[in-house]
């Protein structure tokens, strides 16, 4: 009889997965399920551009079943409970499935009830978020009706899902009102609870000037204790406090709801994972990949693909018995928009902080850690990169999944 | 680089952040301390400092939510401790890494 690998979750590393692994494990010997409570899967890099009018909803949503290869079933459940004992998994309509080998890339969501008056009355009214497609089409309306005010961009607290993201949105707010000539009525307030926008050494030293260039505010170490909706301002824990005609806010970021059901996860509901296995640290045939890890490597549709190649490999190892590859180190590879039809590109691992240098090959064309039209381009056509390419996990050309040393120290 | 705190040569980021956990005491955390017009260290101070000090060596992720859920004190009174950036402080004075982004 075959046995049976089950992956939890059909976005980009679940899908990415049953694609590798289809190719990879004989049809006779391995069924394979993949298992989802939604049919539509989500470009979630989209989810930064739709609220400028910069893309439309239907380039950014396709069906789920159309990425997941022949030979895989494909089921819309929702997972009740995750029990690796009994290498099972319930579905909250009753029925059981029974594996051999798992796979969990259930992804994170955000989490705005975890801090006191986000959900009050006021939210997607002047409380909004761009992390799900509910919150950026919501953000949508209000932004093109914005005649001005305080706008204020707020992360919560770390780690969350593409954590660039909303430095970058206010980027893009910076040259959406300009192009509409009210730059001028509007204040652009970033709110983050690291020490500034930018964090590291080279990053910093690079670009830190951009914020004021733009005239951004920057309100640093803030952990918001509550959003006060009723005074419209953010208040934090040390008593300062933030106004806002129009809060931007990243809420907290958690794992899957199963995964806390299963109690598998940590404070966050992220998964306790090898970080450069990707096994379980608790389970020997549970993998996680992607956003569901708790590794300190960064919530990103990149950091899942270079993931992918190494667990698809870990998997056939394991299957066989052999010793697993410690080959993943954390790469991570992002297209960061910073406004004016430009963009940087930064390249990173757990080693290596971002650096300049050029990608993906030594003469280029893109440089790392600069602005220019050519990166940003670079990121429009990622779109199609994503869909034809990378969630059938095609290789890219010249992207190793490992990080390549930096010329420079 | 290297830097002497407290008579001791220590490994240092260009902040100032020890890069050996190992090569950190008291005396050293004493100092830094001082530099970020924290203390003289007190009872709540060092119970931070040691829960810090233990997470990083477990390899744990450091978060407000962690060290708020761990008992040993509240975000409120983490700002009341070390006012101005509880994180960045207390981690220098710890003498780990800092909390940072990916950029």
């Amino acid at each position: 009889m075959s046995k049976h690998l089950l992956i939890l979750g059909g976005g980009t590393a679940g899908t990415m997965m049953a694609n590798h692994l289809r190719r990879r494990l004989p049809p006779s010997e391995w069924r394979m399920t993949v298992v989802d409570r939604s049919d539509r899967h989500l470009y979630q890099p989209g989810f930064l551009f739709l609220p400028f009018g910069i893309y439309d909803e239907h380039q950014i949503v396709r069906k789920t079943q159309d990425f997941i290869p022949r030979g895989v079933d494909f089921l819309q459940a929702e997972v009740n409970q995750i029990s690796p004992e009994n290498h099972a998994v319930s579905l909250t309509d009753g029925r059981s499935l029974a594996y051999d080998l798992l796979i969990i890339a259930t992804g994170c969501r955000t989490a705005p009830e975890e801090t006191e008056g986000m959900l009050g009355p006021k939210w997607r009214v002047n409380v909004h978020d761009f992390y799900t497609l509910d919150g950026a089409k919501a953000l949508r309306s209000k932004l093109a009706s914005f005649a001005g005010g305080r706008i204020v961009v707020h992360i919560n607290e770390m780690p969350i899902k593409c954590p660039v993201a909303p430095l970058e949105f206010t980027f893009l707010a910076d040259t959406f009102f300009r192009q509409r000539k009210l730059r001028e009525k509007v204040t652009l307030t970033y709110v983050t609870p690291l020490s500034g926008a930018f964090t590291k050494p080279k990053s910093s030293k690079k670009l830190g000037h951009l914020l004021a260039d733009k005239g951004i505010e920057l309100v640093t170490d803030f952990v918001a204790e509550k959003v006060d909706q009723e005074h419209d301002k953010l208040v934090c824990f040390d008593g300062r406090e933030v106004p806002y005609d129009l809060l931007v806010t990243t809420p907290t970021n958690m794992g899957d709801e199963a995964v806390r059901r299963s109690t598998l996860g940590d404070d966050l509901d992220f998964i306790p994972t090898h970080k450069h296995t990707l096994q379980s640290l608790q389970h020997p045939d549970v993998f996680v990949i992607g956003d569901a890890t708790n590794l300190p490597a960064s919530k990103a549709g990149s950091v899942a693909h270079f993931e992918s190649e190494t667990l698809a490999d870990n998997v056939l190892l394991h299957i066989k018995g052999k010793p697993l590859k410690e080959e993943f180190d954390g790469h991570s590879n992002c297209f960061i928009e910073s406004g004016n039809g430009k963009a940087l590109l930064i390249d990173f691992n757990y080693e290596h902080e971002p650096h300049e240098g050029r990608f993906p090959f030594a003469f280029g064309p893109m440089k790392l850690l600069e602005e220019s039209r050519l990166n940003h381009l670079g990121k429009l056509a990622f779109r199609y990169v994503y869909w034809h390419l990378l969630l059938k996990a095609w290789p890219l050309p010249g992207i190793h999944r490992q990080k390549k040393k930096p010329l420079t120290p | 680089m290297t830097k002497t705190i407290a008579g001791t040569e220590v490994a240092v980021n260009e902040e100032g952040y020890l890069t050996d956990m190992s090569q950190w005491n008291e005396a050293i955390a004493n100092v830094i301390a001082e530099e970020e017009g924290i203390g003289p260290l007190a009872e709540g101070h060092m119970k931070v400092i040691n829960y810090l000090r233990e997470q990083q060596a477990k390899g744990a992720s450091i978060t407000i939510r962690s060290m708020g859920k761990s008992g040993v004190v509240t975000t409120k009174e983490l700002y009341d401790l070390f006012p101005g950036g509880p994180l960045k402080k207390s981690s220098k004075i710890a003498g780990i890494p800092k909390p940072v982004g990916c950029i």
